[in-house]
């Protein structure tokens, strides 16, 4: 990680984007362009919102960045090294160090509490399960969910629930945080707490990347830049900070 | 190491989760391993008593043939066949079976050397001892071939070490069994024969062929290997009613562990989006398979064996037990074969973990994004 943090310093481009496409049912007759030509550079510790209206391609825009899903063509490259194609393992081992999710329903695992939640995502990476669970009592803590640990997560409220999503997504220490019209179902209170969490994560150093219609968000003081898109293209790429 | 752990530790936690499903999924199969793990105890363990019964069971038997059939043999050709070389003693047998209509009953009659002069006493079985009706004098009525009757006193009754046999047996005097059969003096059920060297079975049984050609002989061999037959008949035939319950639960087991829910499809594609890999959903349905069929296993063939040992095998002891109507009570001794025990195990849990895996296999290689997209 160490390595890592210098070569943010150095570069301040986190994630390029060269002429990326992403084409779905390629050659069948309900072929669908979902991302035509996008070039994007993204910056290291910054907050950056891909904005438009639904169907624009700010999901999937956002899943190419996550190193969720590949692009039918183009190049991505983070952090100066070329990860287009490389192959699904190394491409998940990238997506779990260096990314952390937050997702358009928080998509927590019901029926385990929100400690274990918190967890997962680090257990493939074969932590010792004491020091984990240490870790992830510390991010509850900092959320102020530490006497939520042992519930089970369908029994907290929406913001518990949010708040639990967010923690997991830090689990493993990432660079970049990624979410996906996270306030789409937070009231205006919840909303703009989730803002304040995102600008203590960016006072952090960490990378914020939010694809989002919602205004408390891509008007928030805490954004730095806004991508405006339709039709899967980029039609404002905003002022790099 | 402590991935596995990290996601066995997962996996148990997502098991209670679904607790309906897989403890429903559970139940049957502890039930199916119970029903087939029961017959399988059931009829090696039988199978292992008679052989051992067995084991003092003369090396060879003659019997007369008439048409085919088993008929008595005239004593004297046991001097012949004494004169046989290799032969060390012949002995001619009383035996027979008698018909109690009262309890509608076979017991087995033997003429054994103990009992051989005792005339107007008899040694019976423990499960006759149940079922004899009596007098105070204990005397008990015997109907002879002729309609008329022969009363013999209950003298002792036999404490074996393998109830099988022994349940349904009476020892009689000669003079007795000759009276109640009509059987003459010159006459016998069969001839046992002791052989000094067991290499030369085969050879004094064709020997006797060729004096007597009315006659056959049986080795011990060829008995064990009827018992067993006989057994792995029983053993199959109870295979062939469970069958269907056994189908039933392969439906069930194949519906239940390659149909996944939406849910756990929509729980794979969340714990590929964070950073699980393929592999690592894959270990997780194959802790879970692993989990549910191991522990309904074990489960299965404890139960099967308390069943079988314990409680005499009383869900299917009518049907497995005893070659007469009499069913004799007896607890069999515990003995288990691990081949058995192994390819209960190859049949049931290799599947079925087999049958978790691959439907995951298809869905754990779904791409990540579809969770963001759904």
């Amino acid at each position: 990680m160490g390595g890592m943090c210098a070569a943010i310093r150095e570069t301040k481009r986190m994630i390029e984007l060269n002429n990326i496409r992403k084409v779905f049912n390629a050659g069948k007759p309900n072929e669908f362009v979902a991302i035509d030509e996008v070039n994007l550079i993204i910056d290291a510790q910054k907050a950056t919102v891909l904005k438009g209206p639904s169907g624009s391609g700010k999901t999937t825009l956002l899943s190419i960045l996550g190193c969720m899903a590949r692009p039918t063509a183009g190049r991505i490259t983070l952090l100066d090294r070329e990860i287009t194609s490389l192959p699904e393992r190394f491409l998940t081992e990238i997506r779990r160090k260096t990314f952390g999710f937050i997702f358009q329903q928080f998509n927590l695992i019901k029926g385990i509490t929100a400690l274990e939640n918190v967890m997962i995502p680090a257990y493939p990476s074969g932590e010792q399960h004491s020091a984990l669970k240490k870790r992830a009592m510390v991010l509850l803590g900092l959320f102020n969910l530490s006497h939520k640990a042992s519930s089970k997560v369908e029994w907290l409220s929406g913001g518990e629930a949010q708040r639990v999503a967010i923690a997991r997504a830090l689990v493993n220490n990432p660079s970049v945080i990624v979410a996906d019209e996270p306030t789409a179902h937070l009231d205006t209170k919840l909303s703009r707490e989730y803002m304040e969490i995102m600008m203590s994560l960016k006072a952090e150093g960490k990378t914020i990347l939010i694809a989002s219609h919602d205004p408390i968000v891509y008007d928030s003081d805490v954004i730095d830049r806004v991508v405006g898109m339709r039709d899967g293209k980029i039609v404002d790429s905003g002022r790099r900070p | 190491m402590e991935k596995q752990k990290n996601i066995l530790d997962f996996t148990l936690a997502s098991l209670l989760r679904r607790k309906g499903k897989n403890m429903a999924l559970m139940v049957i199969y502890t039930f199916v391993i119970f029903l087939v793990g029961s017959v399988m105890f059931f009829t090696s363990a039988i199978k292992q008593e008679a052989s051992l019964v067995l084991k003092d069971a003369p090396e060879m038997m003659v019997q007369k043939l008439v048409a085919g059939r088993h008929d008595l043999i005239p004593v004297r050709y046991a001097d012949t066949i004494k004169q046989i070389k290799g032969v060390q003693s012949v002995k001619p047998r009383l035996w027979g079976y008698y018909y109690d209509p009262t309890n509608g009953a076979n017991y087995t009659m033997v003429v054994d050397d103990a009992n051989r002069d005792n005339t107007g006493n008899i040694t019976i079985g423990s499960a006759v001892a149940r079922s004899l009706p009596n007098d105070d004098n204990g005397l008990v009525p015997f109907k002879a071939y002729d309609g008329s009757y022969l009363f013999l006193k209950i003298k002792g009754v036999l404490s074996s070490k393998s109830e099988l046999v022994s349940a349904d047996l009476i020892l009689i005097s000669e003079d007795d069994f000759r009276k109640l059969f009509s059987i003459p003096k010159e006459y016998a059920t069969d001839l046992v024969l002791k052989i000094r060297n067991p290499k030369e079975l085969t050879t004094i049984a064709g020997k006797i062929g060729q004096f007597f050609p009315d006659t056959r002989s049986i080795l011990r061999d060829e008995i064990l290997r009827t018992y067993d037959t006989v057994f792995a008949w029983r053993g199959g035939m109870i295979i062939v009613v469970l069958s269907s319950a056994v189908f039933a639960f392969i439906i069930l087991a194949w519906d239940k562990a390659t149909g996944l829910s939406a849910e756990e499809k929509k729980e794979m594609g969340i714990l590929k989006a964070i950073g699980w890999e393929t592999s690592d959903v894959l270990l997780m349905k194959f802790w879970e398979g692993s989990a549910i069929s191991l522990s309904s296993f074990l489960l299965g063939v404890l139960l099967a064996y308390g069943h079988i040992f314990f409680t005499s095998s009383i869900l299917f002891e009518p049907a497995l037990k005893g070659w007469s109507v009499l069913y004799p009570a007896f607890k069999l001794t515990p003995f288990i074969d691990a081949y058995q025990i192994a390819t209960l195990f190859f049949l049931t849990v290799i599947p079925y973990t087999t049958a978790t895996i691959v439907p995951s296999w298809r869905a754990a290689t779904i791409d990540p994004d579809s969770v963001m997209r759904s």
